[in-house]
């Protein structure tokens, strides 16, 4: 053994009984775990990562490229943790995968997809490595000013910035906060990443320092409520900034609309239209936001919204979570999360898949193409739907 | 061992016999067999009312001499070596809640707020009403008022572990405890007083603390405008001072309890017990005689003021229509801090 | 083994078929205290074909070949004790056909009892399947083929019971339909009236074949199911309290527990009946039925039902997800019981050994008994809880369980889902012309001997 690993939650790995209540929603109609689903290999569920990291921490089995493939291709999604039957130890199930990628990285045992990530990030504050001074001009169109003084910072994130989809939907809800008369300011090519994805792949030190430069911006600007676009920014503003000394009071646009909408400040006509809502996993399980979306959603006349069979606390990711939206580990087979999840969208009779999430977005707007789905269902940000109903 | 004090000539001298004669479970001629059969029962003869007597608590509120009939005739059967409900009944209860160093103690000072042994009582201890005292919180078998065993007729249970509890509030340095529960504060006073114990500090029955609360929250009240009917708990028998308490409360909320047979002294009990000690045909009898009459009055909740009666009654009221709601929620609900539909 | 490998490949694609250490590792072993064994492949086939077509190269090149499920069994029965091949059935996992006016349903061998419990559920809500309590995970095939138990066992029998037809890849590669499907469209029986040919798969935990499709009844699912407790310290009643119970003839399941923790249950035995209806009348006219017919205990005060408000969804819950919650009692991932099949009236002996094993041998213990076809029989489970990190502990158990099958062999017992240790003893007991026609079926079934070797051998 060449290293004597530890990971903060090693005493724990020991108690998994693999029973696999993980791998499913509470109603067990399917495989919720989107790499076991996408692998169907048990060493790809939960448990097996549990059992796998017992015997690399033992030496039972080395660091390999597979090993690391195991561990980099959960999504974090949460779902294990919400369903795992074991109350004493069950929430610390995705802490002890995230320590094990940590581990690996310290290593310097990535997967080549994670390793370019980091750089990108490192290198040009973006995973898409395109230059700084772009990161705003998404806003153009929109009305949003930079942030002086105004009461809110409208963070937009990596997705939100660079790409065409996100882009999109980072527009809509910039027009809507404006034209709601809100008090909102953006960094545009002074915002940096948030590392939500950083983290949760496990390089803990680049994290830390695009959290503190983050911080130490919000401060200086004299921020104390943000916006967020991206539910990932939201979890790990709220989750991980407080901890550093970046306490700001952090909400997820959805969370705002849908204010906006009770208080009559953004005003909706008829839009006669069959709606289903993918839950993120970083807006439902972990941050529990699941009403302010639908509410949106049913807010809207003549629209009809239905749910998926599975939602809510049981949603099943699109695959993009903990980094997986830039490594694309899971790839995009016919057992892919991305594709599964459109088809499920399909079954419900919607013609519009609604996101909250610039990476959902993307995923599942590529699925669509692949499951050569495009005259039936279209992705579209909560927001974008908004804009075709709004008077 | 602590010992209860009864009086044996106040007993022998009563021209009432009230304690048997308004009991809703047993029937006796007139005052002639009721006082007799107490009579027996003091000195240790056999008796039907040890056979008989569901253990509902009430004769503790019929009794207007101080004297303490429940206590005595569960104390009795005990010597007797007899059972009200079945053994392994009997040993579960004992074993379940037997002190064993899983309690939890929250910011306590002056104030510590009971929570018994029951999880309910810390949900419904928080919001504005017990703002100042939520975080005070005790709770576990350490905390918890053994009144329970008394239904089993397992009065040396009480005897060993109510100093210990008293005890354990005291180290705690407390100068009041407020009582979540009808039965720890009928516990500290009732119970306490009828076995000699001192108590060294000031137990304070919660709903006295919810009508300051509510005085003091007035301004934030909508009354509700809403009819219900009042469950009265076994252990508001051993504190029958405290039963006006309720009306002052629902008056002041705009809530309207109109009258029913089944009401104060003649209120029925939630049964759960009973279905232990008798069967399923008494407790079923006296549930749907409870339920039907609370009907009868036009309510549309059932309001309760014990954990153990709503858990035992909240399904059956809910199938007949009625909405199952803590008296804390409907303060809750009065001061908008809770929704209607969330009552149950 | 590199020509293996690409033969495998060929079958199954890249993407099902493992020689990586971590599969390895992982598929090596069970939950249980048995110890590990390595495969040299694991296989994950998609279709019957491809098992068929694993099954001829296995056989050519006489490798074995072990069928999986999700490896609940906790008896090792999927540990490739002579290495091999692995065959992870779990991507098998099409439910095939419901014909609700027949209630059946016909799944492939890989299908989750979670999933065609959530797909009945969601299509068929007025029809229900024997649900164990083992996790959702476990798979159809992998139940049957060890005579697995489940919510409706009390009334109906084993799960094994319930099938109503079978498709079995043999040893020697044919693809073998089992009962009616083998003469015309419908699962409607495993057996009669023809010679009933089930019996050479259902309980032989996967030596004699690879079961690819199952067929299994399906029953009234009632709108309402509900539960009653019932309490006594008197071991000595409780065969007969079952007696009485069983006569009701009218009950779902009956399960007789015991566990010394948390401390309310301490000193007593607990008896949860279940019972459905599809009014509350029918529900609570059973309900009234269980208490009369129980009278005389709580007259006598030996018995009475507890209130059990706060615990119904914890009992009501199929798969009971509690259960496995007893692995983690040491902090430590793991239980092991064994299951002796045997008569009601021996539940006091049983009870009284798993109390004294527990204390021989220092380890944490539960049991919870069933109640198979109305009272016939029961399973004992007796169950023992171990630390994974604790090798002594997990020692101790696996000598406690040892000790348990010989106690129930003893008795008359038959041990459920034998591990290889426990098959063995049952061999040798055995009546020798039994011994020699179970032998010769499976010598003649499997010729190689690649099915799940180191099972149903006599010189394991």
């Amino acid at each position: 053994m060449t290293y004597i690993r530890h990971i903060e939650h090693e005493n724990i790995v020991h108690r998994c009984f693999r029973c696999g209540y993980c791998k499913f929603p509470s109603d067990y109609s399917d495989f919720n775990c989107p790499s076991y689903k996408a692998f169907g290999w048990d060493t790809y569920s939960p448990g097996g990562r549990m059992w796998l990291t017992r015997a690399w921490l033992s030496g039972e089995i080395e660091t390999s490229a597979r090993f690391a493939e195991i561990m980099f291709s959960c999504v974090a999604c949460d779902n294990c943790k919400d369903q795992c039957v074991f109350p004493r130890f069950k929430d610390f199930l995705p802490d002890i995968f995230q320590e094990t990628r940590a581990e690996l990285v310290g290593e310097g045992r990535i997967p080549p997809g994670v390793r370019d990530y980091f750089k990108a990030v490192a290198v040009s504050g973006n995973p898409y490595k395109l230059p700084q001074s772009e990161r705003g001009d998404w806003a153009k169109g929109t009305g949003l000013k930079p942030y002086t003084n105004q009461k809110y910072l409208f963070y937009a994130g990596c997705v939100g910035s660079y790409d065409e989809v996100g882009k999109r939907m980072a527009k809509s809800v910039g027009k809507i906060l404006v034209d709601a008369g809100l008090s909102v300011g953006i960094l545009g090519g002074e915002e940096g990443c948030d590392g939500n994805d950083v983290r949760a792949l496990g390089e803990m030190g680049l994290f830390a320092q695009l959290a503190q430069t983050n911080i130490e911006k919000f401060k200086a600007k004299g921020v104390k409520e943000i916006i967020t676009l991206d539910p990932h920014a939201l979890n790990t503003f709220k989750k991980d900034y407080p901890g550093l000394g970046g306490r700001f009071q952090v909400r997820h646009f959805t969370e705002v609309l849908a204010e906006l909408i009770r208080k009559k400040k953004i005003k909706l006509k008829a839009y006669p239209v069959k709606i289903t809502y993918h839950d993120p996993c970083y807006l439902g399980r972990h941050q529990s936001i699941y009403q302010a979306p639908r509410e949106i959603l049913k807010a809207i006349p003549k629209a009809e919204f239905v749910e998926m069979h599975r939602s809510g606390p049981d949603s099943f990711c699109c695959g993009g979570g903990g980094g997986n939206f830039f490594t694309d580990i899971l790839g995009t087979a016919e057992d892919s999360a991305s594709r599964v999840r459109v088809r499920e969208a399909v079954q419900t009779g919607a013609s519009i898949l609604a996101v909250a999430c610039p990476n959902c977005a993307k995923m599942l707007s590529d699925a669509v193409k692949m499951e050569h789905l495009e005259e039936r269902l279209e992705v579209l940000g909560i927001a974008e739907i908004l804009e075709r109903a709004r008077k | 061992m602590v010992q209860l004090k009864f009086d044996q000539k106040v007993c022998a001298s009563c021209r009432s016999a009230d304690c048997l004669l308004k009991c809703q479970y047993m029937t006796f001629s007139g005052h002639k067999e009721a006082h007799g059969e107490m009579m027996k029962v003091m000195k240790g003869k056999d008796s039907r009312v040890l056979t008989e007597c569901v253990t509902c608590y009430a004769c503790e509120e019929y009794c207007t001499r101080g004297n303490h009939p429940f206590y005595l005739i569960s104390e009795k059967r005990e010597e007797k070596g007899m059972f009200t409900a079945p053994r392994p009944i009997t040993t579960q209860w004992k074993n379940m809640t037997q002190m064993q160093g899983k309690y939890l103690v929250g910011n306590v000072k002056d104030t510590a707020l009971s929570c018994c042994y029951l999880p309910e009582l810390g949900q419904l201890g928080t919001g504005e009403i017990f703002k100042d005292v939520a975080s005070a919180g005790v709770f576990g078998a350490e905390f918890m008022c053994p009144a329970v065993h008394s239904h089993f007729a397992r009065m040396s249970v009480i005897k060993e572990r109510l100093p210990v509890v008293i005890e354990n509030y005291r180290k705690l340095g407390v100068k009041e405890v407020i009582c979540m529960h009808d039965e720890c504060y009928g516990t500290l006073t009732s119970m306490a007083s009828a076995y000699g114990m001192e108590v060294p500090f000031k137990p304070v029955y919660y709903l006295d603390f919810v009508w300051q609360r509510m005085q003091e929250l007035k301004d934030k009240i909508k009354p509700l405008g809403i009819t219900v009917a009042y469950q009265r708990s076994c252990s508001n028998r051993l504190i029958p001072d405290k039963l006006p308490v309720v009306k002052k409360i629902f008056k002041l909320i705009g809530v309207k309890a109109p009258k029913r047979k089944y009401q104060d002294e003649n209120a029925l009990c939630c049964a759960e017990i009973l279905r232990s000690v008798s069967g399923y045909k008494l407790a079923d009898d006296v549930q749907k005689r409870n339920i039907d009459d609370m009907l009868a009055s036009g309510a549309e909740y059932c309001v309760f003021n014990c954990p153990a009666c709503q858990t035992s009654l909240s399904e059956k009221v809910a199938k007949r229509g009625l909405k199952p709601v803590h008296i804390i929620d409907l303060c809750k609900m009065a001061i908008g801090e809770k929704e209607r539909e969330a009552a149950s | 083994m590199s020509d293996i490998r690409k033969a495998l490949v060929d079958i199954v694609g890249e993407r099902g078929v493992s020689d990586a250490p971590e599969e390895l590792w992982f598929y090596s072993r069970d939950p249980g205290v048995l110890a590990p064994h390595k495969p040299d492949f694991v296989v994950a086939p998609k279709t019957a074909e491809e098992v068929q077509k694993i099954v001829q190269l296995a056989n050519r090149e006489k490798i074995p070949i072990v069928p999986m499920g999700n490896g609940m069994s906790l008896a090792g029965l999927v540990i490739p004790l002579k290495g091999g091949i692995v065959l992870d059935m779990k991507r098998m996992n099409k439910i095939l056909e419901v014909n609700p006016m027949a209630r059946y349903v016909v799944v492939e061998g890989g299908t989750s009892q979670g999933a065609l419990k959530a797909y009945l559920q969601k299509n068929h809500p007025t029809l229900r399947h024997s649900i164990p309590d083992a996790p959702s995970t476990t798979t159809i095939a992998a139940n049957v083929s060890l005579h697995g138990q489940g919510r409706l066992t009390n009334q109906y029998g084993f799960n094994s019971d319930m099938v109503t037809g079978l498709e079995v890849v043999l040893p020697t590669g044919e693809i073998c339909r089992i009962g009616s499907p083998s003469i015309g469209p419908y699962w409607i029986s495993k057996g009669p009236t023809l010679p009933d040919l089930s019996g050479l798969f259902l309980g032989w935990l996967g030596c004699t074949g690879v079961i690819t499709k199952v067929g299994l009844k399906l029953y009234p699912n009632k709108k309402i199911r509900d539960a009653e407790l019932f309490v006594t310290d008197r071991l000595d009643l409780i065969p007969h309290i079952l007696y009485k119970l069983t006569h009701l003839e009218m009950l779902e399941d009956i399960n007789v527990w015991f566990q010394p923790k948390p401390l309310m249950f301490l000193g007593n035995y607990h008896i949860t009946i279940f019972f459905t209806g599809d009014t509350e009348e029918e529900v609570e006219f059973k309900r009234k039925m269980v208490w009369d017919c129980l009278q005389e205990y709580m007259d006598s005060k030996d018995g009475g039902f507890m209130s059990i408000q706060y615990m119904k969804p914890m009992l009501l819950e199929m798969p009971g997800r509690n259960i496995a919650d007893f692995a983690d009692v040491p902090k430590g991932g793991g239980f092991e019981y064994s299951g002796p099949i045997a008569p009601i009236e021996h539940f006091p002996q049983y009870a009284a050994k798993v109390v004294e094993l527990a204390a021989k041998y220092n380890v944490l213990y539960a049991s919870t008994a069933r109640l198979i076809s109305g009272g016939h029989s029961m399973m004992y489970s007796i169950s023992f809880a171990f630390n994974r990190n604790d090798p002594a502990m997990m020692d101790r158990v696996e000598k406690a369980l040892d000790e348990a099958t010989a106690f129930a062999l003893g008795m008359g017992g038959i041990p459920w889902k034998p591990n290889f240790k426990e098959q063995k003893m049952l061999l040798e007991k055995m009546e020798p012309n039994a011994r020699r026609l179970l032998l010769m079926i499976k010598k003649n079934l499997d010729p190689q001997g690649i099915m799940n070797p180191g099972n149903w051998e006599v010189n394991a």
